[in-house]
């Protein structure tokens, strides 16, 4: 190479001609690697396993948990009793977000009980700090969460704290409220978890 | 030599450099003649990649890398399969033991500054290979999907979605799905066996061609190639590699395999430490066990992950956790360029950098021992502690290791 640029030169002929063949492989070669990036994106199959639940929420008894599979995820179906309810505005200055004001939920479920209807919450069971799946304690002032514990979630990998509307407390490690997925009432006791009449 | 063979070497010399690669490499690569015990780890190193080569092909004729296969399959190496415990066991063991030669062998070289020029190159690619190791540790714990194998890689996956804008297009293309599954597992097995140990055994190779360009360091940081035999033009502090340090590796080989064989035999699981009981249970996608630790050499990235609980300069702790524990592996390659003490070696360096090493091995077994545990209050508050110890090391280097009082170094080594 040397030697050729020694004796001929590096003229404007060679130039052009190694800058084309260099864009041209690059373009060949980013075609190529396209079919071996995308394979690795969810397949098909994998898409079609995240459509949509059904859930029949009618046994699902004031203060009972239902626990629903979707996408892979825990998905909570839990139906609030009138004292759960009463718990939400009390705990308004203890956790972090009580407006829910960041991007947690669709825009149906941005209000005071963070759900469609009041009584029924559907959150994602997912912890939003390292995604382990927090715990169920609706006892309320047990002796390890302390007297002030009206009910909620807690999470035994990393200690984060949950209310009853899947609203984080101030000061734990998880950042923000549970997620809620989007979500649809089909009836009045048919719930559709992971679609909602926007995007359907 | 019979004739005959003689004959047959000159034959392939003609045909492949044989004898020329075992003259540069062994028989006369001179090394400094005053290695001491830090320097058995090397090959130690190479001992134990062999080991996970040669269990993991064995391993992977019984292994099935199924979501729905895999723990029984495991369970089926350690109960039927002949000798199948046997051979899970060195594996398994052997990825403990990998950390703890790997540990020993970084250690020596921030002890004598192997890092230094010439050899910081030789220092960078030594770092590439410890992050492909971790990888391979990673993937590797993932295979037998047990609980921690199931939710230990929740935890790390839920930090790449962590990653603004692009985190969760990014957690989707490495797991091929939208959670943690099945098709996960598959590509993990396929990392763990063909992508990384590939890719490992080619970085030990230009790991140790690099070394041999370069020549190695010893433990009083100077260069024998200074001082070379004026006809010669042998190093006069060097001896030859063959037969004077393959034969004192071999002795650290024999004491290596009594402890390792010993581990092997009467403490596999290492009290929860090697193996943890957790992942004696199969993956549970829909609980998570009560404590989630990860195994022993992840233990202090771990606890600075953990440490952070404030959000600072409008970005969450959380992300402020990742990276930290993402730089307190990078900030290792940066050791050339931060040590700016006139003498590599921590035999002529002053009782500041003595004193700054001695903190910081402290402060890496405390955040390792605080990455077992759940946090507290005051666990968290020590975390914090030492995580900011453990950074000051090496971003305060370039100022203590200057004004540091040395001592001359010597012109021959001793």
């Amino acid at each position: 190479m040397a030697d050729i640029e020694k004796k001929e030169g590096m003229n404007s002929r060679r130039r052009f001609l190694l800058a084309a063949t260099s864009v041209a492989g690059g373009i060949a070669t980013v075609a190529v690697a396209t079919p071996f990036v995308m394979s690795m994106m969810p397949s098909e199959r994998a898409k079609a396993a995240g459509a949509p639940v059904e859930v029949d929420i009618s046994k699902v008894e004031p203060g009972m948990l239902l626990l629903v599979e979707w996408r892979g995820k825990v998905v909570w179906v839990l139906n609030r009793t009138q004292d759960m309810l009463a718990s939400l505005p009390k705990l308004d200055n203890q956790v972090a977000d009580p407006k829910s004001e960041k991007n947690q939920q669709p825009k149906y479920a941005q209000n005071e009980t963070r759900s469609i209807k009041p009584a029924v919450l559907v959150v994602e069971g997912v912890c939003t700090h390292l995604g382990c799946s927090p715990v169920f304690r609706k006892d309320v002032a047990p002796a390890d969460l302390g007297p002030d514990w009206l009910g909620g979630f807690f999470c035994p990998c990393h200690g984060s704290k949950f209310d009853l509307a899947g609203r984080v407390y101030k000061a734990v490690p998880a950042p923000t409220n549970l997620v809620v997925p989007p979500h649809m009432y089909l009836s009045d006791t048919r719930l559709l978890v992971g679609s909602d009449k926007e995007s359907a | 030599m019979s004739k005959r063979l003689e004959a047959m070497i000159g034959w392939i010399d003609a045909r492949f450099p044989l004898t020329a690669n075992w003259r540069a490499h062994l028989s006369e690569y001179y090394a400094p003649k005053n290695f001491n015990f830090w320097y058995y780890f090397g090959s130690l190193a190479m001992l134990v990649l062999v080991n996970q080569l040669l269990t993991g092909i064995f391993l992977t004729m019984n292994y099935k890398p199924d979501a729905s296969m895999a723990f029984a399959s495991v369970e089926y190496i350690m109960r039927d399969v002949n000798y199948g415990w046997i051979i899970r066991y060195m594996h398994s063991t052997g990825a403990s033991m990998f950390f703890v030669v790997v540990y020993l062998h970084m250690f020596r070289g921030m002890m004598y500054g192997s890092y230094r020029k010439p050899r910081e190159l030789l220092w960078v690619i030594g770092m590439g290979i410890f992050f492909v190791l971790m990888m391979l540790a990673f993937t590797g714990y993932i295979l037998p999907w047990g609980q921690m194998s199931y939710w230990g890689a929740q935890v790390i996956i839920s930090m790449i979605g962590a990653i603004p804008v692009v985190g969760q297009t990014l957690s989707n293309w490495i797991l091929g799905d939208f959670m943690l599954s099945d098709a996960a597992l598959n590509r993990f097995f396929a990392y763990h066996v063909v992508t990384l140990p590939g890719l490992l055994v080619v970085l030990v190779i230009v790991h140790i061609l690099a070394l041999h360009e370069v020549g190695s360091n010893n433990p009083d940081g100077i260069e024998i190639k200074a001082n070379k035999d004026p006809v010669t033009h042998i190093p006069v502090d060097g001896i030859p590699f063959h037969p004077y340090y393959s034969v004192k590796d071999i002795f650290g080989v024999v004491v290596f395999l009594i402890v390792f064989t010993g581990i092997i035999f009467f403490m596999p699981e290492m009290g929860g430490y090697f193996l943890e009981y957790n992942n004696f249970i199969p993956a549970n996608t829909l609980q998570t066990p009560d404590h989630i630790a990860p195994v022993w050499y992840f233990t202090p990235y771990y606890s600075m992950l953990r440490a952070v609980t404030v959000n600072f300069l409008w970005i969450d702790a959380k992300l402020w956790g990742i990276v930290l524990m993402g730089g307190s592996v990078a900030i290792f390659a940066l050791l050339p360029w931060l040590d700016r003490s006139p003498v590599k070696s921590i035999r002529y360096k002053g009782p500041i950098f003595k004193f700054a090493l001695t903190l910081f091995v402290i402060s890496v077994l405390v955040l390792g021992w605080l990455g077992t545990k759940s946090p507290t209050p005051l666990y968290t508050l020590l975390a914090q502690i030492f995580t900011v110890i453990y950074f000051a090391f090496f971003i305060l280097m370039p100022w203590y290791s200057k004004i540091d009082k040395t001592k001359p170094e010597p012109t021959r080594v001793r």
